[in-house]
């Protein structure tokens, strides 16, 4: 035994079969940012085998305060590169597989189905929901980290482990927000200002959570969702429960979903111009006409309750109930007409009906009725 | 007393504190009716509800003490 893991390999509880199984280890890093880094940095020096790492940005100066791999020298490239020498120089024993190029919905299943474990250190919401599609499609376990502003977020999703019998699903991200927000929706894409320590903070955090899933040491955070908050020192833990109808992630659903990686680009998403969006004015003759059926996508516990839908079907459970609409036009109608849109691709792309969205949903309907 | 309601992430910026004590609200329902009045940007945002560190989908009974959590996304990296 060399000596460069002998101070872990001492640990009570540790020893050699839990060093060996990080050696035998396969860990997928997507995003080599702010939290990439530093759980590449960890597990790299724990003795992880196997890592790929995945990133189509190249190294710029405002990365510099928070992903400290990287040198005002390097500026301009490929930042897996970089990563991917600098840690053969560390351990030339650990394989580092770099991927310069993002995570998408081409290549997500082949990349992801040669690892064990999922580290999501992405930036962005599309990433997020990819990571977790796939790996409930592939059965494997994922890391869940993301900061805003002073606080971070962290959890355990799919582990098949944290459940106690084969046939029950692992909570997975769908849990937690079962619908993806739309590209206009959040604002987050935008510089929304970080300081460094923090995804350093979250990203060894990740790195933490890797070691103890790969040696079975210790209880993942799994089925929790963590989140701690830089500047008050404190963190606090929510127990997620899961969805009682949760959305079924299978290979239609993963087909028909929009991934898009251009959160904070919204006029011009293409895919949004395939369903129609509709006024209220407009709304309004539609459902009079009586071809027409106005489907209300909302989850059953959203106010206000409505009276001139012709039936609800909560997003998170359109996947099953989709069979029971009608050969009609459908309006779909939400509390902000952004699931709507979504809802309405879904429709189009599985029964392919006329379908209409109701722009700013039941928020602008009550709104110019009152 | 009352509710004590904690505002995570990009919430604060809608609501411009933290948390709030002792809101009068006897169950999750009415505390969001009430929050989302006070705070009109709160409706257009995204968050789950906890009750005293446990996720909760529907509308949930409150009493004096509880603690209640609005838990937004966080997407940064």
């Amino acid at each position: 035994m060399n000596d460069r893991y002998i101070r872990q390999v001492i640990l009570p509880g540790f020893g050699m079969a839990a060093q060996d199984k990080l050696f035998a280890a396969k860990v997928l890093i997507v995003g080599m940012g702010g939290l990439g880094c530093p759980a590449l940095q960890y597990l790299v020096a724990a003795g992880v085998g196997t890592i790929g790492i995945m990133d189509g940005d190249t190294v710029s100066m405002s990365n510099l305060h928070r992903q400290l791999l990287f040198h005002a020298g390097e500026i301009g490239v490929p930042k897996v590169k970089l990563a991917a020498e600098k840690m053969k120089e560390q351990d030339s024993s650990i394989l580092v597989q770099a991927y310069p190029y993002a995570l998408t919905v081409g290549n997500a299943v082949e990349v992801i189905a040669d690892y064990d474990l999922v580290i999501d250190a992405t930036d962005n919401f599309m990433a997020k929901y990819l990571i977790n599609d796939v790996c409930v499609l592939l059965n494997k376990p994922w890391i869940y980290g993301a900061v805003s502003q002073y606080q971070g977020q962290l959890s355990v999703f799919n582990w098949r482990e944290g459940v106690p019998s084969a046939q029950s699903q692992p909570i997975n991200y769908r849990d937690l927000f079962p619908v993806s927000p739309a590209p206009h929706e959040i604002a987050t894409c935008e510089e929304a200002g970080v300081i460094g320590v923090l995804p350093g903070i979250i990203g060894t955090m990740q790195a933490a959570e890797a070691i103890k899933i790969i040696t079975g040491l210790g209880r993942p955070l799994y089925g929790r969702l963590y989140s701690y908050d830089l500047l008050q020192a404190s963190g606090y833990e929510i127990n997620i429960v899961k969805q009682r109808d949760p959305v079924k992630i299978d290979q239609a659903f993963f087909e028909a979903m929009n991934y898009d990686p251009f959160c904070g680009q919204p006029e011009e998403d293409p895919d949004m111009h395939d369903i129609e969006e509709i006024n209220v004015d407009t709304f309004m003759q539609l459902r009079a006409d009586p071809d027409v059926f106005v489907l209300d996508v909302r989850e059953k516990h959203e106010y206000p309750a409505i009276d001139f839908a012709d039936a609800q079907i909560p997003m998170s459970e359109l996947q099953t109930g989709m069979a029971a609409l009608p050969d009609k036009s459908i309006c779909v109608i939400c509390h902000q007409g952004i699931r709507s849109v979504y809802a309405a691709q879904l429709i189009k792309a599985r029964r392919n009906l006329t379908v209409y969205s109701l722009k700013g949903g039941l928020t602008a309907y009550f709104k110019q009725e009152s | 007393m009352g509710i004590n309601v904690l505002f995570f992430g990009s919430l604060t910026d809608a609501t411009a504190v933290v948390e709030l004590n002792g809101v009068a609200a006897s169950n999750t329902a009415a505390l969001q009716e009430f929050l989302h009045q006070q705070y009109p940007a709160l409706r257009t945002a995204r968050y789950f509800i906890a009750v005293n560190q446990q996720m909760v989908r529907e509308n949930t009974d409150l009493k004096t003490g509880d603690v209640v959590a609005l838990m937004p996304p966080f997407s940064g990296g």
